[in-house]
């Protein structure tokens, strides 16, 4: 049987994955690119459309200035350069989605290109990301095979309020190495367009669309490097089908390529969230297939120092920066840094308090524990919990000046809740205010002595152990003094005696 | 002068594209067409234009903005009024087999 047939042996010794992603956000100006139709999300069917996104004849498009804007932010976010000069093309298919058989896209001048954004990972290491482009374009209607309310029908429907709403398209280098980092990026890009304000970014509404482009560089029991086809997975719209779907079509590669020697072809994937795997739904179009060619009804747009000076002003300081400051200039611990400034809205809460006197890192503390938590019990965010930043400055205050305890704070904050007021006639209201005034202690202290010669003596006798009963009887007779300074106060008198 | 400048898989190719069904009989008479058309325009290639900007737009204009304000879009009724067929409010077209979602990307 020895040498009748050969089967070849490969097997894959290591591998390194390389993921470009693409993605596209759904800009959230009110009105859609090229046209005054509402960019409603959702909205009854076919009620946001106008004879711009019917593609009637005699239309003429006109751009939305806010959603160029927003474009330009997102590309200044993404460390991109902005080009001066831009055009629209016109990008030709037909799909029963796309009435004007054309989408409105931007092909060899993209409005940001040659960007950079730094990954964190949650241990700490970074991945530079490079952004090769970030342009915009007009979104397609919605097809649709199952009627509302997921009935099976022998036809496809079609839903127009979503054609011709702006849509910016990010292209990353292939970059990301792992399913971890694709899903972390997918992530870190929400955070950055929900800071700028330039999408509501929420996955479950179909506001980003990612398309990772996977292909796998595997390494044989020779050494000897096999470069598998690049495949795209198209329309991923979660963070956790994301990473699954990247890891399976990284895993199917290196088994097709184990099993047959196949490095595959160019091509697109979908992914089937039932079966937990990817399908195969077309070998790649070549991109001269859609015929792109500029749009000539479309002047093109010119982009100057003072308007990219204005936008940087209204961006502000991006959360990658805040954090740095807050771990820098301001000693949080780089996990708090990361949460305060993870939005524009906890961040902007945190300098508030800060701002209104309260020590950065006591402030921190408190609104990352007691902030948080009421958020949460009320199900708002923190600016809606209906305590404002200068009362967590307020309780702060009293913290470190010695007049509440740290353990009291939450009960002040109950309180506030409840009904706004001054933080420290709350804590005297509640009975938390601990005397810090020394004469007070002192006093307490002495009568204490006075009246109780018998654990003083176990004191000094040696029992260390008596301090506490010590303590306990100095506040039992003066009460809400700080027990802190009892217990530093009686030592001192103590042991100077 | 018919020099052909498009092939017989390039007029295939295009009419696909465009979804439109050509009869085997007509590709070299589009072939024909087709090719004479590109030479036509490709007189433009004899200009010289050194030094010159490429532009994509006859007029000199650029930055023509409106700002983002909705407009009323057209009732239900005048959005379908041309449709080949609706269900509902729904545009209809026959069904797209194996085809992603939507065409977007």
């Amino acid at each position: 049987m020895k040498g009748a047939y050969f089967v070849e042996n490969r097997v894959c010794k290591s591998h390194k994955v390389l993921v470009g992603m693409e993605v596209h956000v759904q800009l959230s100006t009110q009105s859609k690119m090229f046209t005054g139709a509402a960019n409603g999300f959702g909205g009854e069917p076919n009620t946001q459309v106008d004879e711009q996104v019917l593609g009637l004849p005699g239309v003429l498009p006109v751009m939305n200035k806010r959603a160029v804007e927003y474009a330009i932010m997102v590309g200044l976010a993404l460390d991109c350069k902005i080009a001066r000069h831009t055009k629209w093309d016109r990008k030709s298919y037909y799909y029963p989605d796309l009435p004007k058989n054309y989408q409105i896209s931007q092909y060899d001048l993209p409005l940001c290109y040659e960007g950079a954004f730094e990954l964190v990972r949650k241990d700490g290491s970074t991945l530079k990301i490079r952004i090769r482009r970030a342009h915009l374009e007009e979104d397609a209607g919605k097809l649709m095979h199952e009627a509302p309310g997921g009935y099976a029908i022998d036809f496809s429907i079609v839903d127009l309020n979503r054609a011709g709403t702006p849509l910016l398209e990010i292209v990353t280098e292939p970059d990301l190495s792992s399913p971890q980092d694709v899903a972390l990026f997918g992530q870190e890009l929400q955070k950055i367009v929900q800071f700028l304000g330039v999408s509501h970014g929420l996955m479950q509404m179909g506001h980003m669309r990612f398309e990772p482009n996977i292909n796998v560089h595997i390494t044989d029991q020779n050494g000897q490097v096999h470069k598998t086809a690049i495949t795209e997975i198209k329309n991923l719209n979660s963070f956790s089908v994301l990473e699954r779907a990247t890891a399976y079509e990284v895993q199917r590669q290196i088994r097709q390529w184990e099993e047959t020697g196949s490095l595959g072809r160019k091509s697109t994937y979908g992914w089937d969230e039932a079966k937990g795997s990817t399908f195969l739904q077309r070998e790649k179009e070549e991109a001269n297939d859609y015929r792109y060619f500029p749009d000539p009804d479309l002047p093109p747009v010119e982009v100057d120092d003072a308007w990219i000076a204005e936008l940087k002003g209204q961006i502000g300081e991006l959360p990658a920066a805040r954090r740095k400051r807050y771990v820098d200039a301001l000693g949080l611990s780089a996990t708090d840094a990361a949460i305060l400034a993870s939005d524009r809205e906890t961040g902007d809460f945190y300098e508030a308090a800060i701002a209104a006197g309260g020590d950065a890192r006591r402030v921190s503390n408190l609104i990352l524990s007691h902030g948080r938590r009421i958020a949460n019990e009320k199900s708002v965010t923190l600016k809606e919990i209906g305590i404002a930043p200068a009362r967590f400055a307020e309780v702060a205050g009293l913290i470190d000046q010695n007049k509440i305890s740290v353990s009291s704070a939450g009960t002040i904050f109950d309180k506030l809740r409840e009904k706004d007021g001054a933080a420290e006639q709350l804590a005297a209201e509640l009975g938390l205010t601990q005397v810090s005034d020394t004469s007070a202690i002192d006093a307490a202290i002495d009568a204490m002595i006075a009246a109780n010669p018998k654990p003083l003596q176990d004191y000094r006798g040696g029992k260390q152990s008596a301090m506490g009963a010590l303590v306990g009887m100095v506040m039992k007779n003066g009460k809400g003094l700080n027990p802190k300074m009892v217990q530093e106060a009686l030592k001192r008198k103590l042991g100077g005696e | 002068m018919a020099e052909q400048k498009i092939t017989l898989d390039q007029v295939r190719h295009v009419a696909k594209l465009s979804r439109l069904a050509l009869d085997e009989s007509r590709l070299e008479k589009f072939s024909v067409q087709l090719g004479s058309i590109l030479e036509y325009v490709a007189k433009i290639s004899e200009v010289n234009v050194t030094g010159i900007e490429p532009m994509a737009q006859a007029l000199p204009m650029h930055n023509v903005f409106r700002e983002d304000i909705v407009e009323p879009s057209l009732p239900l009724e005048k959005v379908l009024q041309n449709a080949p067929d609706a269900d509902g409010p729904f545009f209809k077209v026959p069904k797209i087999i194996g085809g992603e979602e939507d065409s977007a990307g």
